[in-house]
């Protein structure tokens, strides 16, 4: 069945090539995004807990933004609006990038700074949820708001969100898929491509499947085996800030032991 | 850098309005589909149903490995050919891109809802259920009048968020080329050359509705604090 993959195509490639191709863009964009995202996040995440006003309405105003636009939206932004809205010499130059590149910085930055929102609500639950005896404790030893955050407060609450962290990890490498409206030739529009090119409509979107189900399992064990790395001895994950889970009312030692509960 | 002129706006409204009204509707048909069928997947994983409880496990965890973009492709492809095996000789009955969508986002959604419910129903308390037992209450009096009841009331607030990321996925029937809020703005981008202000239009009205809701989920978060718990 799978037979028609490593038939030529008209370009004298094999239409497996044309989704290995896509599988690379996805990954790249996944990987380099989920950086973006995690750098930005967990700054966004610091800025909505500390006590300055003006930094935490900021760092609300953000997530609220990037929250609640839809990511095809946003995509459309970063690609069709942010040239126009420039001064005409940077759009200009912004519209001169060469084919997959002018789609993929786009796609990339959409993708970042959206889920970046996202991990920002999870790193603030996580601060929120370490005992305020560890500010009190930094505080006392003399470390200023700074120190007391970059060595006792994040680290510790980075920990504590692992599991709510592979949420957004399945999150980001399936929103890659939204690229494809801004022409990137990533896995899903190559499997749309093999489809019309060769009718073979149950194979090409088959195969997409079986290899997006192969990147889930991957991100969720590797996931897993950080969580097992890194988790505090003795602690309980901290909740789930954007779809927190029931765990309240579960009783503890009970609460999402399967698997896909915190896939999103 | 063009000046942006939202006069356009004032052409561009009626069609804008029937394509969020689009938006709206499929929004709500999912979320009705999605929540009935998810508190069928979620009862009979619940139950253990044999064989059926493994497969909805399945398609569940299917469903959520698979991005949206890529369901809604295999629904466009599978749903004729299922129907024309179901009602006809075999031979694919197309549905549009339209009906299309329904059916996909109400089984996608379905996939998501049973997990609240699922998660929800383990939060019951097990008083509840011997209490039922006690009153002489069949399996399923005791699961419509006592227990999905809790369920739902528990669990609003995550059914309501879930539902908020659903009213912004319906963008994605974009790929169907449907005539949602999103593809209403850009068959108007593409007539009249004014995407900027267009699609920011778009990102305007997206942000007011799903922030607005978001408040009020957060709302009724804070009120269900204290009565939601039950321990």
């Amino acid at each position: 069945m799978l037979g028609v993959l490593f038939e030529q195509t008209a370009d004298g490639q094999r239409y497996i090539d044309w989704l290995l191709s896509g599988l690379g863009w996805t990954l790249a964009l996944a990987f380099f995004g989920w950086w973006i995202a995690f750098a930005v996040g967990v700054v966004v995440g610091i800025g909505r807990t500390v006590q300055n006003r003006v930094v935490a309405a900021l760092a609300r105003l953000y997530v609220e933004i990037f929250r609640n636009i839809p990511v095809l939206v946003q995509m459309f932004l970063w690609y069709f609006v942010l040239p126009e809205i420039l001064p005409t010499s940077l759009g200009d130059a912004i519209k001169q990038i060469p084919p997959p590149w002018g789609s993929f910085f786009p796609a990339l930055l959409c993708l970042g700074l959206y889920t970046a929102a996202r991990i920002a609500e999870q790193v603030r639950a996580g601060i929120e949820a370490l005992p305020k005896g560890q500010t009190e404790a930094a505080s006392a030893l003399g470390l200023g708001g700074y120190l007391s955050y970059r060595h006792v407060i994040v680290p510790q609450a980075l920990r504590l969100i692992v599991p709510s962290l592979t949420s957004e990890v399945m999150g980001i490498y399936k929103n890659t898929s939204v690229a494809m409206t801004i022409g990137l030739m990533e896995l899903t529009a190559q499997a749309r491509q093999i489809s019309e090119a060769t009718f073979q409509t149950f194979t090409a979107f088959g195969a997409a499947t079986l290899i997006y189900l192969a990147l889930a399992l991957i991100a969720y064990q590797s996931m897993m085996l950080i969580d097992r790395a890194v988790r505090i001895p003795g602690s309980t994950p901290a909740k789930d800030a954007i779809e927190p889970t029931l765990a309240d009312d579960v009783q503890p030692g009970t609460a999402l032991p399967h698997g896909m509960e915190v896939v999103k | 850098m063009n000046s942006l002129d939202f006069s356009i706006l004032l052409q561009a409204w009626p069609y804008l309005w029937s394509g969020l009204l689009f938006s709206l509707a499929l929004t709500a048909a999912a979320f009705v589909i999605g929540m009935l069928l998810g508190t069928c997947f979620a009862l009979v994983q619940h139950f253990e149903v044999p064989v059926v409880a493994q497969v909805v496990r399945g398609y569940i965890a299917l469903i959520r490995s698979i991005p949206l973009i890529l369901v809604l492709f295999w629904f466009f492809f599978l749903v004729p050919i299922v129907l024309g095996h179901l009602y006809g000789n075999g031979r694919p009955i197309p549905i549009g891109a339209t009906w299309t969508a329904f059916i996909t986002f109400g089984l996608f959604e379905a996939a998501y809802y049973s997990e609240i419910i699922r998660v929800g129903l383990r939060a019951v308390n097990k008083g509840q259920f011997e209490a039922c037992q006690a009153l002489a209450l069949s399996t399923f009096d005791t699961y419509r009048c006592v227990i999905l009841s809790q369920v739902i009331r528990v669990a609003s607030p995550i059914i309501l968020s879930q539902t908020i990321i659903l009213f912004q996925d319906t963008s994605l029937v974009y790929v169907l080329s449907l005539t949602d809020l999103l593809g209403a703005a850009s068959k108007l981008a593409q007539l009249n050359g004014r995407l900027v202000e267009m699609y920011l239009v778009v990102a305007v009205v997206y942000l007011a509705i799903s922030s607005a809701a978001s408040q009020c989920v957060a709302s009724l978060r804070r009120r269900y604090a204290f009565t939601g718990a039950h321990r």
